[in-house]
């Protein structure tokens, strides 16, 4: 009888899951490895305009989301051990609480942003276009882009963890099939990864 | 596969593992504040990546993956740098 009921489970496999979340990250490497390519030569040919529009950019605050985003990377990495570990309270508590580090990032990226606007500094802006010169073009038109991709990612990362708590919560993400939350992890990680790289490239130019 | 036992890491090798990348995090601040000229991206650059190779071996658990998975982002980050190196051979010797 057991026997029956265990093959009429539909297929499981947590390795391929992993692999297919691991390829997936790869082509996000690539992506924004590319983009990080673009910044290096821009920088090796305005290396001064790089230096002087990056002191436009508030470390504190640019330390302050690393941070946030660190802990978030160590509260969605424990819910997994919590997960295998079979305690659903603290699983579930652990994904809320990075939901809402996630949330505290986009808000300090959002007041962060506000102040390059009051500025006058936005892509295409008369202000960067007339007074400003060419390598601060550059530099503030890859910074937009750059946070802007990842503070996408963190929108996307906060749905995948929105999605698997809701899962964990009805019992369908559980000890034995947790590859849902585990590549949900991994793709913040990815998130906080990226990040890792940005907060020195732009924030860090002295 | 099933008898394989799934690895889990306790709480608070976590906790250390943040406590590192966060020192290194204020690390990389100091040491582009002293004015160490050229040497300083590099400085910020190497503590990116010793931060980055925490993250993918503890959080991303690449320390108790399968080897094949390592070896798959070793090549990934191989194929970055060389493209970085051949760029700039192209742009260094214009």
């Amino acid at each position: 009888m057991e026997h029956v009921a265990q093959h009429s489970d539909p297929h499981y496999d947590q390795e391929a899951s992993k692999l297919g979340m691991w390829l997936f990250i790869f082509t996000e490497l690539l992506l924004f490895g590319g983009l990080f390519i673009v910044y290096a030569i821009y920088r090796f040919l305005n290396p001064e305009a790089f230096q002087m529009a990056g002191h436009e950019l508030n470390i504190t605050i640019g330390a302050i989301n690393t941070i946030i985003l660190l802990v978030s990377s160590m509260t969605i990495a424990m819910s997994t051990s919590a997960l295998q570990k079979k305690n659903k309270g603290l699983t579930v508590l652990l994904l809320e609480i990075t939901i809402m580090l996630a949330l505290i990032f986009l808000i300090n990226k959002y007041f962060e942003w506000g102040v390059k606007f009051d500025h006058g500094i936005w892509p295409g802006s008369e202000h960067l276009l007339n007074d400003m010169g060419h390598g601060e073009v550059l530099f503030f038109g890859l910074y937009f882009v750059m946070t802007g991709l990842h503070a996408l990612h963190i929108v996307i990362g906060m749905i995948i963890i929105i999605v698997a708590l809701n899962k964990v919560q009805k019992g369908t993400v559980h000890a034995d099939r947790p590859s849902l939350l585990e590549n949900a992890g991994l793709y913040w990680h990815l998130v906080d990864l990226i990040w890792i790289f940005l907060f020195p490239l732009f924030y860090l130019i002295h | 596969m099933e008898n394989e036992k799934h690895h889990i890491v306790p709480y608070k090798v976590y906790i250390y593992i943040l406590v590192a990348l966060i020192a290194m995090t204020f690390m990389s601040i100091g040491i582009t504040k002293i004015n160490l000229g050229e040497y300083s991206v590099l400085g910020a650059m190497i503590f990116a990546t010793l931060k980055s190779i925490l993250v993918l071996s503890w959080f991303m658990h690449l320390k108790f993956d399968q080897p094949f998975l390592r070896i798959m982002v070793g090549f990934v980050a191989l194929l970055f740098f060389a493209v970085i190196f051949i760029t700039f051979l192209d742009y260094y010797f214009r």
